[in-house]
């Protein structure tokens, strides 16, 4: 790895660091319970909307009528994208006339898109009218992100609460998450991305003659079963346009990662400069990242948030580097041809295939780190032509169940579920009942942490081993021997942790890849998160144990390091035979030139 | 039930007006009014018409020209309308392959330079549509260019510096060298220096 690797590294995360404490504080004022300056502000327009649905601010939810509500809204979604979809054709602003989306498509990407995972099986800048994009895709990458704030805040209520029936109010959590975070950052977002050069219109696509005129060659049957070839030249290219910026803004904020065209953040129209890409970058972070400062200072402990914060970051850290130093060591294959892959003052040199010029190796490899680590997906550099190694590191940090900051709100309650889970070795290590920031862990709230922990690792593997049985699964694979388990395997760990991010070979665009991932991305996300809420039930309802002699303090660098080793060890033991099988049996072979 | 459900369903509907309607409508608005040419595309305007974008690539295999990153987009290189990577695996043989040729292509065009060529000339972009090459890869073709035009290599390499830019920020990013800018420049008369 070469100095401007690190400085680059370094600047992002001190620049992160910076940015989280500030975006915290915000939204712990957002959530508050009490009415504050905040709140007070955008008032008006929060009880109209209030006013207008029916919906009485006051009202407390219990966990169940929390985390019905919370169904009810999602699975309303996921059908008006699907029906969308489905009639986009007959729809307005459809310049390109694209036709409507098939069925087991529509079904995939409607789930994906309100699952916070936006897995795309299609190419978008070749099937979504910019009406399907605008009021179906872009209203989803906001409200499944601020559902995932919602149902956060809802279980950290259930430890600052004591003896408390309630959680209180989707309706006020989630409207609160999108009116004061999210649409305020994306707005703040778009600005700085048009201004690098991402596209912002409702424009058709422009037709531009090309300066050297080429022409390609097609070959197709003719009706005695011979092969005919005809050449087609190229004398114009044809730039897509579109309402990107806006979709893109909240693609990063809100952990989306849908791409509003097929390249995704490798677009220059997406992604055009190396400035757009760190603050993409940061982007992804940002909220996750803050929401563990929200967390410290709405259980009265901020030690707690920087706690879970120094966790994230403790794996992180290893793993971007790792990652960026595999891509940076180059592809073995080549060494035997006359291609200079070193760096240098010139050229960044490494493994460049799928990746972009202007991003190089430590802005593709950070991207593809953070990415993953978060449950964004947005890719700006092609993760199947990665390394062997380069590979591995985003799909593990998927199979951590992406809690090493995660989606926003679920990276946190996910790793809140990690936590209980550590407090709870702790507590047997030493024979007391576990304590987690002042409430008992008791028997409910293991069952719910578990099945929290274990159903996005049940449905990595029983998904991988369904496609991998199945013809129609394994047809999907585009790269020959380990890489193509590996393409299967990193699809379905992606779907199965809403993710989202592909080894783009696979062709998943089929009944039976759109059908089970579909079922991946709802039940990764809506059972898990009403575990979480059952388990947020539970503790609010508790009173507050005072701490004693005998509490494990959980703001320790002791604590972290039990808590990220708990996190790897799950990571580590469920998936290291498939990661043998994929990854890892690819780098023997390419290591020893084969 | 029926009662959230009815909330759920006028809020999902408000949402959308706020998310997909007014949030896209008040972002194009504005950033039409302080960005317009990087919200249209960034369009390279000739004569009052476009002539392609200063951020998305051309192909180009006449050794007159600077040559951009391979593109796997399809059916044609450089297809902008439907972007994509290769999506070859490492240790995939058609990766070597393509490779080989690329670097046979490249030979053929500069039959004299025997220079191991830089990477990122032979390996296709993540978008297909990259605008760039970094500058070790410009410097592998200054002389091919310059004699296909007639030209001295200290006048191409002069362009070549015209259109190159730093890491941003000092800092962020690789150095590069935008293909389509340098390559109208080229055929612009102005640029022969004479």
């Amino acid at each position: 790895m070469t100095t401007n690797d690190f400085l680059q590294i370094g600047l992002f995360l001190a620049v992160l660091l910076l940015l989280v404490k500030p975006v915290g504080s915000y939204m712990a004022l957002v959530f508050a319970d009490a009415p504050n300056r905040i709140t007070r502000f955008g008032g008006r327009m929060e009880r109209g909307i209030y006013r207008l649905c029916g919906i009485s601010s006051t009202e407390e939810m219990s966990w169940k009528r929390y985390a019905l509500a919370m169904l009810l809204f999602n699975v309303l979604g996921v059908l008006a994208v699907f029906v969308l979809q489905r009639v986009q054709q007959w729809l307005p602003l459809n310049p390109q006339h694209f036709a409507a989306v098939s069925s087991d498509s529509a079904m995939n990407t409607a789930i994906s898109f309100a699952t916070n995972t936006n897995w795309q099986g299609y190419g978008g800048e070749s099937t979504m009218s910019y009406l399907t994009q605008m009021l179906g895709l872009a209203v989803q990458n906001f409200l499944s992100a601020a559902t995932g704030i919602a149902v956060l805040v809802a279980v950290v209520r259930g430890f600052s609460r004591r003896s408390s029936a309630s959680l209180g109010n989707f309706w006020v959590d989630l409207t609160r998450s999108t009116l004061y975070v999210l649409v305020p950052l994306s707005l703040l977002m778009t600005l700085l991305l048009v201004s690098q050069g991402v596209v912002q219109n409702f424009k058709p696509y422009v037709d531009v003659p090309v300066l050297q005129t080429s022409s390609y060659a097609t070959t197709a049957k003719d009706a005695a079963g011979h092969d005919v070839t005809t050449q087609t030249a190229v004398t114009t290219q044809t730039l897509p346009m579109g309402p990107a910026a806006s979709q893109i803004a909240i693609k990063m904020l809100g952990t989306n990662g849908g791409g509003f065209f097929n390249a995704n953040s490798a677009h220059p129209y997406e992604n055009p400069t190396p400035f757009s890409n760190f603050i993409e970058m940061l982007a992804i972070f940002l909220i996750p990242g803050g929401l563990c400062v929200m967390f410290g200072r709405m259980v009265g402990d901020r030690r707690q948030g920087w706690a879970i914060l120094a966790t994230m970051l403790l794996i992180f850290i290893p793993l971007a580097i790792g990652l960026v130093a595999a891509e940076q060591a180059g592809n073995p294959a080549l060494h035997g041809l006359a291609v200079d892959a070193h760096a240098s003052a010139l050229q960044a040199g490494g493994n460049m295939e799928g990746k972009e010029t202007r991003f190089g190796i430590v802005s593709s490899g950070l991207f593809a780190a953070i990415t993953t680590a978060a449950s964004c997906g947005a890719v700006n550099a092609m993760h199947d032509s990665l390394t062997p190694l380069g590979g591995l590191v985003p799909m593990w940090l998927m199979q951590l169940g992406e809690v090493i900051f995660g989606g926003v709100g679920s990276g946190l309650y996910g790793m809140l579920a990690f936590a209980v889970v550590a407090v709870f070795i702790a507590g047997l290590m030493v024979g007391r009942t576990p304590e987690y920031l002042g409430k008992k862990i008791e028997a409910y709230e293991m069952k719910m942490a578990s099945l929290a922990v274990l159903l996005p690792c049940a449905l990595v593997v029983i998904g991988t081993a369904i496609a991998v049985m199945t013809p129609a699964g394994v047809a999907g694979m585009a790269n020959p021997g380990a890489h193509g388990f590996s393409e299967i395997l990193y699809a379905v760990s992606s779907a199965s942790n809403n993710n989202g991010s592909a080894f783009g070979g696979l062709s998943a665009n089929t009944p039976f890849w759109n059908v089970l991932l579909g079922i991946c991305m709802f039940l990764a996300r809506f059972p898990l998160a009403i575990a979480m809420l059952a388990m947020a039930g539970s503790l609010a309802a508790k009173r507050h144990v005072p701490e004693s002699a005998g509490t494990l303090p959980t703001h320790t660098p002791l604590f972290v390091t039990l808590l990220a080793c708990v996190v790897i060890v799950v990571g580590a033991l469920t998936f290291l035979p498939a990661l043998a099988l994929g990854p890892i049996a690819e780098q023997l072979m390419s290591a020893m030139g084969h | 039930m029926s009662k959230l459900l009815r909330q759920s369903f006028v809020l999902l509907l408000l949402m959308t007006v706020i998310t997909g309607v007014l949030y896209p409508l008040a972002a194009t608005g504005l950033t039409q009014l302080i960005f317009p040419r990087q919200a249209n595309g960034s369009l390279i305007v000739k004569d009052g018409k476009p002539v392609g974008s200063a951020l998305i690539g051309q192909s180009f295999t006449d050794p007159k020209y600077f040559w951009g990153r391979p593109s796997a987009t399809s059916p044609n290189a450089y297809n902008a309308s439907a972007s994509s990577g290769s999506n070859q695996g490492p240790t995939n043989p058609a990766l070597t392959d393509a490779v080989k040729q690329r670097i046979a292509a490249l030979r053929a065009a500069d039959p004299g330079n025997t220079a191991p060529v830089p990477v990122d000339l032979v390996t296709a972009s993540g978008s297909g549509l990259d605008p760039e090459i970094s500058p070790a890869a410009a410097q592998y073709q200054v002389a091919r260019v310059a004699r296909a035009r007639g030209l001295s290599t200290s006048q191409v390499q002069a362009l070549v510096n015209e259109y190159t830019s730093g890491r941003q920020l000092g800092m962020l990013g690789e150095p590069r060298v935008n293909v389509l800018q340098l390559n109208l420049a080229l055929d612009t008369p102005r640029a022969h220096g004479s």
